[in-house]
Parts: structure tokens; sequence; C-alpha cells
């Protein structure tokens, strides 16, 4: 289990990362989701893979799971969630304004080809 | 309480006069002077106490573990500092009153005068070591904006500039000295340093700190070679160099050369160093000050003169010559900020300062021309004046430098030589200005104002009384300061006028002829007025390492930096790569032994989110399947999370999922369907490349991890959830009380980011012409179904937010999904339908969720706990018995409001975005 959440992890970080390389700011926050997909799980793991355990209290249960990188990852997941609906505002918002959605706000000289839509 | 009042109130003279200004220059003399005279009461009433040798000591402890607290001490030396810097502020403010033209902004002036005044007080009356060096940075940064009060005048920007930059460096010097003994001596309280005298001594860092403070010192107070920030400071207003640059800001360093005293006298190298430095410097200072042709720049010169002398006597080491600098101390700030009213003045009157211009002013103005004069006078040592007695007090130290053989037993005679120039100097500016034949000047000087001279008139008074009088005056005082720096080993001794034709009086009678005739024959045999003087040196090499810094700063920036986000992000991704990549050479690789059995099923889900990641960056051109793949991988995230039981990450995780990707669909109608295929094959490859080796190191780091044992503090936790946070539920317990203070923070991010996600959209709402979807498409069953599932939905939400405490569920959660709710509402009846309907402003919803959690932390503080402690009891309701209560709740209550508002906030910002015309139509 724990080679296979591995290789998932490294698999879903590389896909974010060269998302994240884009030069379109779409991409971009498509690969920060990706990114902090694998940040959450990673985070949750320093807890140690446990299945079939809780954090939460019961009588006669006596193997818990790590709740401290939960109430970690419940924050990041909720913050991740606001950064994204910020970050899409202002591709809205920089399209709007500069006729661009390229990162650096402005189309690149050499190659400037219309980016398409609306 | 008395000192903190004291240190205080001119701060509250600062706040006054800012707000008096308004009525005229003279309320806000006023509003400054009232409340700086009460402070000056209130230390004369402590004077008496202080004489009789008792020393007020107040201790309150802030930062106990640091050793930083707000610790004061008046004694003999603080309060001698202490009267000069209240006095002198209450001339200045009645000086300036006058000074300052009617378009300058006075209530500026005194503000930072003012707190200027506080942080000076701060540091003559600290105890603690840490809080000194705090009041002496504020004195460098207030110095700072009072140099450069006239903004308009690039050279007050550039003196300014300078002066701060060379205070504050030996500020940091002077903290790092500070940490040092501090550390040694286990407390920054100086009465603990004077105890554990010797065992500071004789550690070996002493040296080193001891250099450092001497670097902080020697900044401070302009000495040689860090003397250059003082001239180019004369670019400030005159009240506040004849504040600042006589009697408060330059006197810190020499202060501080007194206060530590008991702790480094009798340190050899203490005692080269600081005569050696103090001994050029005063005849440096000397020598150039009779060349400058600006008054205030031979003031400037004589200042950095002045103290050097000071410091040469603070380091001869002797008990008598530590009583002579103390009176130095204060015979140098009466007739030198006496001196600078005085150039003010003239300036004022006849717009110009400069010695070649002026002249006869004797006619025009006798009696700021005798205030002049007495204070020149004092300045060059002349008996019946205050400056003689101190200087025949140095001559006859200076006699005495046997035990340090410091210039082959020439001491005396370069002394001499350098009390000549300082009679020099004073003649020259007595001679050129008041009785000299004018040569150019600008306009025929007017009459000043009579109150303008009336703090000159008192400084010179003061001056002469001093002068004629010291055992009636100053003797007292002088001697309660002089015992807290030299401690018992003071000798008996006498301030007199007269003590026979001793050695002292043949070099003064020396002195003042030969600084005479030296500057007869300047005058005579080499022009003065002709002189030119010398680039300044110590300035130009200031502002060439200035300019030089900068340069580097400028070019490195602009190799760094082309403006493109996509290079940035490989160089700084490359950065993380290489750090993370290190200890892997560094320490090598290898795996644990742990091993959980493999599951097939959730062979199926990973591998799905697997392929849908790689899917996603394949399709990642058309944008609609890459948002519906990013979401698979999110959903199966969500179904790893509820695997490794963490029940509510997974519900979390399930409900952002949704509300992201219908966010995401919603930007992009206003943003391209489709990503143009623009990178190059060969950034493609890099970025590949960097990918790959990315994702390579953090499976091998997990892997690394995941198979090894761990220790963890979450016994911890799981033991004192139930007892201490009262919740079954571990993790909304840590979300609501263990970690309550940093959940607030993160609502608190959170809603920044909605308000700005909210204002980002502000002028689209009405403007932009895109429509999502026209009204005519939209389904309905989809509607009914919304309207059908609200009411469950909300139910839901409702039933995991009350079950939060013991169960999955909590503030987030229950935010999440009646959002949720909400949104599927918007989707099928329209977003402007729907708001029109809810006549609700999220914004009120998500402030008012931030503020019930932050008061909640209040009650904490009310029940004498810390902010966010968790108050718990049990209520008694009728019908349903005993009630567990806690503050918890009403904190997560908060944090349910601001989530829901948050997120209802971002996809109605980004979902009201539409075409005017369009009356309907769904938002997402």
């Amino acid at each position: 289990m724990e080679v296979m959440v591995a290789i998932g992890l490294g698999i879903v970080t590389a896909c974010g990362l060269y998302l994240v390389l884009r030069g379109r700011i779409f991409p971009v926050v498509l690969g920060l989701s990706l990114m902090t997909y694998a940040v959450n799980l990673f985070i949750l793991a320093m807890g140690r893979l446990v299945p079939g355990a809780s954090p939460i209290i019961m009588r006669e249960v006596a193997e818990y799971t790590d709740p401290i990188p939960q109430a970690l990852v419940l924050t990041a997941i909720v913050i991740s969630f606001g950064t994204t609906g910020f970050l899409l505002a202002l591709a809205v918002r920089m399209r709007h304004q500069t006729g661009s959605d390229h990162v650096d706000g402005a189309e690149p000289e050499a190659a400037g080809r219309p980016a398409g839509g609306p | 309480m008395i000192l903190p009042i004291i240190i205080l109130l001119p701060l509250l003279a600062a706040a006054a006069s800012l707000l008096a200004q308004r009525r005229g220059f003279t309320a806000a003399a006023w509003a400054a002077a009232l409340p700086v005279g009460a402070s000056f009461a209130l230390l004369a009433g402590e004077i008496p106490e202080v004489l009789v040798g008792e020393r007020l000591l107040i201790c309150r402890p802030w930062l106990p573990q640091f050793g930083f607290n707000l610790s004061f001490r008046l004694d003999g030396l603080g309060l001698l500092f202490a009267l000069l810097i209240l006095g002198i502020g209450l001339l200045v403010i009645l000086y300036a009153r006058y000074y300052m033209a009617p378009e300058d902004h006075i209530g500026r002036l005194y503000a930072l005068l003012m707190f200027f005044m506080t942080a000076m007080l701060g540091i003559v009356l600290s105890e603690n070591m840490l809080l000194l060096v705090v009041f002496w940075e504020l004195t460098s940064l207030i110095s700072f904006l009072l140099i450069g009060f006239w903004t308009h005048i690039p050279l007050a920007r550039q003196g300014a500039r300078m002066a701060f930059v060379v205070t504050s460096a030996g500020g940091l010097a002077l903290l790092a000295g500070v940490l040092l003994i501090g550390n040694v001596a286990g407390s920054f309280e100086l009465s603990a340093w004077f105890s554990a005298r010797d065992t500071i001594r004789s550690h070996p860092s002493f040296n080193v700190a001891l250099v450092l403070i001497l670097l902080g010192v020697f900044t401070k107070s302009a000495q040689f070679p860090f003397h250059f920030w003082l001239p180019a400071a004369m670019a400030a207003p005159t009240p506040v160099s004849a504040y600042l640059h006589s009697a408060t800001m330059v006197k810190a360093g020499v202060f501080l050369l007194a206060r530590l005293y008991p702790l480094v006298g009798g340190n050899l190298v203490y005692e080269y160093v600081t005569t050696t430095v103090g001994l050029t410097t005063f005849v440096f200072g000397a020598y150039v000050a009779v060349f400058r042709h600006d008054l205030k720049g031979l003031l400037a010169y004589s200042t950095i003169s002045h103290l050097g002398l000071i410091t040469f006597l603070m380091g001869l080491d002797t008990p008598m010559s530590s009583v002579a600098a103390i009176f130095h101390i204060g015979n140098h700030a009466t007739f030198k900020a006496s001196l600078f009213m005085a150039a003010g003045i003239i300036d004022h009157e006849c717009g110009t300062r400069d010695m070649r211009r002026l002249g006869g002013l004797w006619r025009h103005m006798p009696q700021t021309a005798v205030l002049a004069i007495v204070a020149a006078l004092a300045m060059a040592g002349v008996p019946l004046f205050n400056g003689f007695l101190s200087k025949e007090m140095f001559f006859a130290e200076a006699l005495n430098l046997s035990h340090l053989p410091l210039l082959g037993g020439m001491g005396p005679a370069v002394v001499t030589l350098g009390a000549m120039f300082s009679v020099a100097y004073s003649v020259r500016f007595i001679h050129d200005v008041f009785f000299d034949e004018p040569h150019d000047l600008p306009r025929t000087p007017s009459k000043p104002p009579r109150y303008m001279k009336v703090p000159a008139a008192v400084l010179a008074v003061v001056c002469i009384a001093v002068g004629v009088w010291p055992v009636h005056t100053i003797a007292p005082l002088v001697n309660a300061a002089s015992k807290d720096v030299v401690g018992d080993a003071l000798p008996a001794y006498e301030i007199a006028l007269w003590h026979g034709f001793t050695l002292p009086l043949v070099m003064s009678a020396i002195a003042l002829a030969g600084g005479a005739l030296v500057y007869w024959l300047l005058r005579r045999r080499y022009d003065l007025h002709l002189h030119v003087p010398v680039r300044y040196t110590g300035r130009l090499l200031f502002q060439q390492a200035f300019d030089g810094a900068i340069a580097v700063a400028g070019r490195l920036t602009k190799g760094m930096e082309n403006g493109s986000l996509q290079r940035y992000l490989a160089l700084m991704f490359s950065a993380i790569i290489g750090l993370g990549a290190w200890p892997f050479f560094q320490h090598g690789f290898a795996a644990g032994a742990t091993a959980t059995p493999m599951m097939p099923l959730a062979l199926v889900v990973w591998g799905s989110a697997m392929a849908a990641a790689l899917g996603a960056v394949w399709f990642h051109h058309a944008r609609v399947v890459a948002v519906i793949l990013i979401g698979v991988v999110g959903l199966a995230l969500s179904i790893t999370f509820a695997y490794f039981s963490a029940p509510d990450l997974a519900l979390t995780q399930l409900a952002v999922e949704v509300a992201t990707t219908l966010l995401m669909l919603a930007a992009l109608a206003f943003l391209p369907q489709s990503t143009a295929g623009e990178s190059s094959p060969l950034r493609k490859t890099r970025d590949a490349l960097l990918a790959v080796i990315g994702g390579t190191g953090v499976a091998a780091l997990s892997w690394a991890v995941l198979t090894r044992g761990q220790e963890s503090i979450a016994w911890y936790f799981l033991e004192h959830s139930l007892p201490l946070g009262g919740g079954g539920n571990v993790v909304n317990v840590l979300l609501v009380d263990f970690r309550g203070f940093d959940t607030f923070g993160e609502i608190t991010v959170l809603s920044i980011a909605a308000v700005g996600a909210w204002i980002l959209m502000a002028d689209l709402r009405a403007a932009q012409s895109v429509v999502i979807r026209p009204p005519e498409a939209d389904g309905i069953m989809f509607t009914v179904a919304a309207r059908l599932l609200l009411p469950f939905t909300v139910l839901v939400a409702v039933h995991l937010f009350l079950r939060g405490h013991n169960q999955p569920g909590g503030g987030f959660l229950a935010g999440l999904m009646m959002a949720v709710a909400f949104v599927m509402l918007y989707m099928g009846e329209g977003l402007r339908e729907t708001l029109v309907r809810l006549r609700f402003d999220f914004r009120i919803l998500l402030g008012a969720g931030l503020l019930l959690a932050g008061l909640t932390g209040f009650a904490g503080i009310l029940a004498g706990t810390p902010f966010l402690t968790n108050i718990s009891w049990h209520q008694h309701v009728p019908l349903l018995g005993e009630i567990p209560l806690a503050s918890a709740m009403a904190f997560d209550l908060g944090v349910f409001m601001a989530v829901l508002g948050t997120t209802l906030l971002i996809v109605t910002a980004i979902g009201q975005a539409r075409r005017k015309p369009s009356p309907t139509g769904g938002a997402a």
C-alpha cells in the first residue's frame, strides 16, 4: 500500500508541477489544484497509513489514527478553495482588463497568437 | 509608576500638538509644552530623593523568558540627562514656534520632536538593556524623519538617509553586544550586570561585546571615523539641530559610556580604544571647524570635537575624569543649544548662514549678539562661563596620562592644541558674524521676535550662573550622577572657579592666547574666507558605497527578473528540488520495513486518480475536459481519505470538490475554452524534466517516511480531548479548541481571499458580455430537484454542525455543505433570482462569523485564561435536563458562518459577472 501511495503522490505532484509551469493562467490553477491534492495527502500520510481506525474517541477502542495531520489538512482544504477562487477571479479580471490570460499579463511578443475564446 | 508616565507624557504632547495645529502655531506650541512641562514637574519632584542617593527602580515583566522586561531606573545619571532632555525640549518648543515658517507643518514637527523626546527619555531611564536598545533605535528612526523634515530639499533627504544608516547600523552592533553580555549574565537588567561584573568581564566574549557596544556609541556620538553624518544632518530645521545635535541624540552615545562605566571601566581595551578615538575626534573636529564657512557646519564640527573630548575623558578612566565628562556633558548641552538657536535666528533674519557673507550684525541685533557671544565664550572655555570649569578639569586629567602611555607623553600638548582650535573657531564665530564688515548680505537684517530670543537667553543665563557659582547650581546634580558612574571610589572634590596658579590654568591661558593668534594669522596671512574645504572624504566614501550597493542590487535584479512568471517558477522549483535532493545524496536512501496489506479496491481508485491526473496534463488544452479530470482526482482523494481513517477530511474534500469544479466551470465562461499550444519543445522538455524529478523526489520521500515507524504527540490530544475539550471527535476539538487560534487565523485568511475575489470582480459585475447559460436551456428537472433537495441539504448541514464535536462534522464541513445546497439552487434557479429571493449580503455573514469567533476568544480572557481558551459548563434546561455547553461551540458557529459566507461570496463574485440585458440565467 505504501508503495502505491508514494507512486501516486509522485505522479500527481509531477502533473501539478508541469501544469503550473504552463504559460496560461487556467492550466496554472489546475496545476495548483493537483499540487494541493498531493500536499494534503502527503501531510495526512505523515501520520502514517492507518486503515480501519478513526480519530474519534469511543469506548472499547484502543487504536486510533493520528488526528493532528487531519486537523491541519482540513483547514488546508478549505483555504485552498479560497485561494483557487481568488485566482480564478484574478484570471477573469486580468483577461477583462488586458485581453490576455497569459500569466505575465500580456501576450508573448514573438508568438502573438490570439488565445481564442470569447 | 511615575517613570513610565514621565516617559509617555511627551507622546501625549505629540498627539495634542497634531490636533491643535489647526488653531495655529501658538496653540500647537502650548499643546506640546503643557504635557512636557507636566513631565518636567513630575521629574523635578523626584530630585530631592535622588540627590540623597536613592534610586527608583520599577520592573514589570513583559517577556520574562527572553529577559525582556519593562523596567526603568531613575538615578543621578538618568536624572541629569532627563532634566536636560525635558528642559531643553521645552525651550526648543518655544523656539520652533517662531522659527518655523507659516507654510511649515508645525504639528508634524512638534509630534516628531515629542516622540523623539519619549525615545530619548526611554534611553536614559531604562533599566533593561534590551528596552534601552529599542529606544536607541527609535531615536535613530525619528531623527531620520526630523532631519529629512523638509522633504523637498534633496540635501535633507540625503543627510537623513546618511544619519539613519550610520546610527542604526551602530545600533545593530550595540544590540549584538548587549545580547552577548546578556547571554553571559543571564539577564538584561543593569543591576544584574553590575553585580555579575567579574563573571562578565572574565568571559572570553567580553572584548567582542565591548567593541560592538563601542561601535554603537561611536556612531551615535559622531566619533571619528563615523562623524560625517552629523555635518550632513545640518540640513535639518535648526530647532531640530539645537535639540538633537547638541543636547540629546548625540549625547546618547556618551550617556551609554557613562551608564556602562561600572561594568567596562578599568578594561585596557576600553581605555585604549576610547581615549584614542576621543582624542582624535577632539583635535580633528576642532581643526575642521575653524575652516567651515557655514555657521551650522562650524557648530556641527565643534559638537563632534566636544563629544570627542567627553569620550576621551570617559576613557581616561579615573574618578575625576568621569566627573569632568559628566559636567561637560551638561555644559556643552547648554552652550551648544544656545549657539544653534542663535545661528537659527541669524539665518532667519539675514537669509544666510554663510560667514563669508555675514558680518557687522552687532548693529542690527545687539541682544542676539550678546547671547551668542556669551555662549561662544563658554564654548571657548573663557573664565566665568561654564565651559571654562569643565575644560580646566579636562586639562587637569589630561596631565595624568601616566597610566596610559599614549603619544609618548605628548598627550597634554595635543590636548592644548585641540583647545587652541576650539578657541579659534569660537573667536571666528564671534568676529565673523557680529563685528566684521558685512560682505554680501542677501537682505537688511530684520529684528528677531522677542520670544525667539528667550530660549537662548535662558541658556546663556545658565552658562553664566554655572560658570560663576558652580557649587550652588549644578554641583549637587553632577555629584549625584558621578556617584552612579564611579561608585564609592569618588574622592572628595570641589568644582571651583579658582584653584590657584596651576598647570591647567597655564594650559588654558596658552589655549586662549594661541587660539586668538591662530584666528588672526588665518585672517591676515591665509585669508580664511577664500578657503575651499576639501571634499569630505567620509561622506564621499559613504555615498560611493551606498551608490555601489544600489547599483549592484539593480544589476542583480535586472539579471534575475525578466518579468516572466514561468521563468521564476522554474528557477524556484529547481532550487527547491536542489535543496530537497541534497540530504538524499548526503545520507543515502533506504526504505523502512512497515508494509500495510494492499487492497484491490484501493488499486482501482488510486489507479484511476493517477490516470486522471496524467489525462489532465495530456488534455489540458481542452480546458473543460481537464477540469472534469481534475475533479476525478479530487473524488479519488476523498475516497482515499475515507479509507485511511479520516472521515472529516473525506467529507470536506467532497464538498470542496463540488464547489471548486463549479467555480472553475463558471470562470471558464469568461476565459478561453482552450489553451493554445504555444510552448516550444525545448520548454516542454525542461518542464517535463523538472516535473519528473520533482515527482520522483516526492515519491521517494513519501515512501521512505511511510515505511518507517512514527513518534507522534497524538497521544496527548487523544487522551485530553474528552476531559479538556469535551468532545470525542479529536480533529474537531483540535480545530476549535487546542488549535483554536490557528483556526481563527485560517478563517481570517479565507475571508480575505473571498473579499479579494469580490473586489476583483467589482467592475465586471454588470459589464461583462458573457452569458453562461441562456435561460431557455435550463433543465426543469434539475431546477425542481435543486428546490426539493435544498431543505434536506440544509438539514444535513445542521446535523453535521451539531454533532461535529463528537462525530465527523463541525463548522467547516457544515458551512461547505450548506454552501453547496445554495450553489445547486443557483444552478437550478439562476443566480440573480436566488440572490433577489435571498436578499442577503454574504459579506455580513462572513464578517459576523469572524466577529463571533473572535469574541468567543475574549470569553477566555474574561474568565482569566488566555485568548480562545475553551470554557465549558453544564446547563440545566427544562425537559432536556443537563446539557453540556462550551464556548468552543460558539467558536465553531463562527467558523460555520465564515466558511458559508466565504464560499457563497466567491461563487457569487464569479457567477454574477454577466451581460446586462440578460434577465435570467444559471450562474454556474
